[in-house]
Formats: structure tokens, sequence, C-alpha cells
């Protein structure tokens, strides 16, 4: 068995895959959050609880409402991305003028409301979804196994970043988001409903958050906590990428994902902090972040 | 004159306490995170540095005091102050890192960095990981023994008022007044000449440092130090004193962090896991309606009638 280090390659490129799998989530969490901080300013602390809400959407979906898991990728955004469209209405719309560490409170409070009722209704235990039969096995690369579920997660994940840097950078519909990103007031004196723009920009931010959930769903456990611990990793992500950036949201997810991959390999016990340190580092080296202008 | 009065009150009716038929360990509690909020409010309400990781300091200092205590037998002084030492250091490495950053980037540094130190607990030995450190004596001081609870409570009351009127002193000196022109325009304080990164960082250590005295207080009162200590609830929970009883406020904490505590003693054995949903909504309902907090709102009523009548 060839062996990298001591290590077999085998599971080397296994903890990779994972972790490419993680990075999926990150880049679609961040991506989410650059876009909505972007246009709103505001940092949106319930992405955590609406990935979470996204994959509970799946579950209750197969288990009480026989909806399948290709037809919850769709429907459990679009619900998702709907009840971020009433929050916005509801209360963040009335913060934008003010500071914007109340607009995370606001959202702090609400991941908490999410948390806490999924709680209440499912319990703390984690409930398995099945991944979809069409998706079960793996390929024999010879070197090693390569699920087939992961991979999809990788590729579908990596087709949804490709087409929201799109919409957003090439298409017309991006080009007032950004005109809008860097003045709001002067894009609305054009006629261009901004305030309806804003909503559909957290509506689709969240449901980018929901669809990762459903992702997610077969390959973690469906718990009302997934999503807490990910949205702190994400944030730091989003420090160390900078928040300006789509691409660099998008590139530093993956790769952070990947990094946090080897860590387990190479040294397990540091594998959950290696995002942070590597945030601490960039702080010092760059404190806008990789990809960020001021 | 008549705020002087509040505070006879105040300080009478504490002193009192414990004989008006009031749970002792709570009452101390309550004193605990009412220092954890006051510190809070020092960066929040005075320099408006929302720190999302505050109970990294709380944890890890209730962590290092309940260890030397309980494992080692050190005195409790010495043990309090190795506490705060560590909570001291750890607001100098995490602050000098996080005010690199302003508002939401610094909000979100300190609750990466809050994390990390939350990892560290969970697999270090010395916390016990998931099942904490338990049975912590409470040991003496200047010879009196602590064990009793009445003892205890004037301990913990004395460090309380100690800082409270430490926070009164900082907020109201010459450094205060700088942190207060930071609080009311960077930018400006730069321009002025301030080497505003320094007296951030100075307001994060001390932040940091009583933080971790009402931590370690904590985990002698309560005999346990859990992993709840150090995570990112407990850093929630600090900021909803804060902002529910008045950012900015001196009594603002105090009043938050009665209510919070109090509602989170009695609510929990009565709904459970609902109790987290009533926080979230309180978090809500405060940024959308009354921003100020409770203190805040009655002071502005209070400066508007008397405008009305002048």
């Amino acid at each position: 068995m060839t062996t990298v280090f001591g290590v077999p390659l085998a599971a080397i490129l296994g903890q990779l895959m994972l972790g490419l799998v993680n990075g999926s989530f990150y880049a679609l969490l961040s991506l989410g959050l650059a876009v909505i901080f972007g246009l709103l300013g505001v940092v949106n602390f319930a992405h955590g609880a609406f990935y979470m809400l996204g994959a509970f959407a799946a579950y209750v979906g197969l288990q009480f409402l026989g909806v399948n898991y290709w037809w919850a990728l769709i429907l459990a955004p679009l619900a998702v991305g709907i009840l971020g469209v009433i929050i916005e209405r509801l209360f963040l719309r009335h913060l934008y003028l003010l500071d914007p560490l109340y607009g995370l409170l606001l959202t702090f409070g609400i991941a908490l409301i999410a948390e806490g009722a999924m709680r209440g209704v499912f319990g703390a235990s984690g409930n398995s979804y099945p991944v979809p039969s069409l998706l079960q096995g793996g390929f024999n690369l010879g070197f090693m196994v390569l699920p087939i579920y992961r991979a999809w997660v990788v590729l579908a994940s990596l087709a949804v970043c490709a087409v929201t840097w799109f919409l957003i950078e090439k298409t017309r519909l991006g080009a007032r988001l950004r005109a809008a990103t860097e003045n709001a007031l002067l894009v609305q004196a054009f006629g261009i409903n901004v305030p309806l723009m804003v909503m559909i920009t957290y509506g689709a931010g969240v449901a980018l958050a929901a669809f990762a959930g459903v992702l997610a769903a077969p390959v973690v456990q469906v718990s009302p906590l997934m999503g807490t611990s990910l949205v702190i990793v994400v944030f730091a992500v989003v420090v160390i990428g900078g928040m300006g950036s789509l691409v660099g949201a998008i590139v530093s997810g993956l790769v952070l994902g990947l990094v946090e991959g080897l860590t387990k390999v190479v040294y397990p016990e540091a594998s959950s902090i290696v995002v942070f340190v590597i945030m601490a580092v960039v702080l010092i080296w760059r404190p806008t972040g990789l990809f960020g202008r001021d | 004159m008549r705020l002087r009065a509040a505070y006879g009150v105040l300080v009478l009716l504490a002193l009192t306490a414990p004989f008006l038929g009031l749970y002792p360990v709570f009452l101390m509690k309550l004193w605990c995170f009412a220092m954890f909020a006051c510190a809070f409010n020092l960066l929040l309400g005075f320099t408006k540095m929302l720190s999302f990781g505050h109970a990294a300091y709380f944890g890890s200092s209730a962590y290092v005091t309940g260890w030397l205590v309980a494992v080692h037998a050190w005195h409790t002084l010495e043990a309090v102050l190795a506490g705060v030492a560590v909570a001291l250091l750890l607001g100098v490495v995490i602050g000098a890192l996080a005010v690199r950053r302003q508002g939401i980037y610094f909000a979100m540094i300190t609750l990466a960095l809050s994390q990390l130190v939350f990892f560290v607990c969970l697999q270090a030995e010395f916390t016990g990981g998931e099942n904490g450190l338990q049975s912590i004596p409470r040991g003496s001081v200047l010879g009196l023994g602590l064990g009793e609870d009445r003892t205890m409570y004037y301990f913990v009351f004395a460090c309380f008022a100690a800082m409270y009127v430490l926070i009164l002193r900082i907020v109201h000196s010459p450094f205060g007044q700088v942190l207060k022109a930071i609080r009311a325009n960077e930018p400006r304080a730069v321009s002025l000449g301030y080497k505003v990164n320094r007296y951030k960082l100075l307001a994060f250590v001390l932040s940091a440092g009583i933080a971790g005295l009402a931590g370690s207080l904590k985990a002698l009162v309560l005999g346990f130090v859990t992993l709840t200590d150090v995570s990112q609830a407990t850093s929630g929970e600090v900021i909803l004193m804060t902002l529910l009883g008045g950012s900015g406020t001196f009594l603002g904490p105090v009043v938050g962090a009665v209510v919070v505590v109090t509602l989170q003693e009695y609510l929990s054995d009565l709904v459970g896991s609902w109790v987290t949903v009533i926080i979230g909504a309180i978090f809500v309902i405060c940024v959308m309606t009354f921003r100020l907090g409770f203190v805040g709102e009655i002071q502005r009523r209070f400066a508007a009638t008397r405008a009305s009548i002048e």
C-alpha cells in the first residue's frame, strides 16, 4: 500500500474528500453571507440556523409528507427563502439605518428561536436521512473508493456557486445589485425598486444556506445544533477571505475545508481549531483578509 | 442626590438580602453574572466594541481557579488571582488580534477565537472534558471559612461592589473619556492623535480580567465548572443582559443580569428547552423596540420630563 509520511494514501485521500465536502458547505454558506452583507450590511448570524432548517425541511418532508430528496432540493430552499423574506420584511428592514451591530444581534436572536423551537419539537439528538438511491455506492478509482454522494455534494455546490457568481457578476440583474451595493440611494433614484431587491437578496442568500442543509442531510446527522458551530467556522472563513469578494468567499471556503481534512490526518486534535488559528495568522499578516478590500 | 439615595437603598437591600428568605446560592449567582455583565458593558457600552466571545475569559478563569483549588489544593485567594491572570493574558492575546478590525468584524473575530478556547477546553485534560470539574471546595479567605453560605455571600458581594466602583472610576477617568470619544467617533479620535488601538486593547484586557473574576467566583459559589461556562451560549447571555438592562448605563447590566438569571432559574424547570426560544424572542423584542434597555429608557424619560419642566 502506498503511504505518505507513514499514513496510507487512501486514508489521506478519504480525509481530503471529506474536507472538500465540508469546504463545499463553507463555500455555499460564506457566499450567501457575503451576498447578504454586500447589499444589506447585515452579518446574518441566523445563517447556520437556516442551514439547519433546510436540513430539517428535507427530513420532515421525507418522513411525513413523502417529499423525496430531489424535490426537497428545490422545495426546502424555497420554503426557507420565503421565511427569510418574511423576516426581512418584519424585522431587518427597520434596522438598516442603525448600527450594523443591531442586525447581528437580531439575527442572533432569530437563530436562538429557530434552534430552541426545533429542539423543543424534535429533541436534541440527531436524525439520519438516507442517501437517495440514485447516489448510493461508490466508484472504485483503483487507489480509493469514491462515495458517489460525496462527489455529488461537491459538484452540486460548485455548480450552484458558479451560477450565483454568474448571476451577480455577468447579468443585468447582477449589475443592478452591485450598483445598489455601492450606492443604494442613487440606484433607487434611477427608478429601480431597491427595497424589493434587498428583500429578494436576503431570501436568496438564506435559500443558499438551506440548499447546503439539504445537501448535508445525508452526510451529517440532522440535529437542531448542526448549524451553531458551523456558522462560527463560516464567520472565520469570511474573515480570512475578506467579506467583499464572492470568489474570495468560494475559494477560501473550499481551501479551508481541505486544510481541515488534511489536519485530521496529520494531527486530529487540532482539526477543529485549525481554521481559527489560520484566521489569527491572517489577521496579523493581512488584517483585511486575503481577498478583501477596505 | 437622588442617585446617591438610590445606591444607598440598593446596597442596603443587597446586604440584607440573605436574611429576606432568598436562596443565597441564587443571590451569589446573580452577583457573579452582574459582575460579568458590567465587565462586558465596559466594552459594548462605553467603547462600542461588541465582543461575541466573552465566555472565553469567564470560563477559562473559572476552570483555572476550580482546577487549582480542587486538584492542587491552592488557597482560594491565590487560585482566584491565578484565574484572573489567565483571563487577563487571554484578553491580551485575543484583544490584540481583534482590535485590528472594527465593528462587526471585531464581533466575528472575538466569536471565532472564543470558539477556539472552547475547543481547547473540550479536549484538554485538566478541564475534565464533557464532565467538567466537580466538587470544588470554597476554602477560606483571610481566615474566614467560605463554606458557610452567608460568609460566601458577603465575600462575593464585596468583590462585586469593588469591581462596580472600579468600572465607575475607569469610565470617569481621563482614560474613560478617551474610550467615550472612540465610541462617538473613532476616526476623529485617531485624527486627534490618540493611539486608538492601545486604548481599545487596554479596555478589552480590563474587561476580560473582570469577567475572569466573575467566572472564578461562580466556580467557587456553585462548586463546579462545565463547558457551558466557556460556550457561545454564555457569551450570548451576557450580551442579552447588557442590552436588556441598558448598555452604556452603570446599573443597566445589573438589572439585565437579575432579569435573565431569574428567568432562567424559574423557566428552565417550567418549559425545558423552550427557554432558548424565550431568550431569543427577548433578543428580538429588545433590538426592535427598546434598544436603550430598561435603565436607558428610564433615564431618557427622566431627561425628557426634566427638559419639559424647564
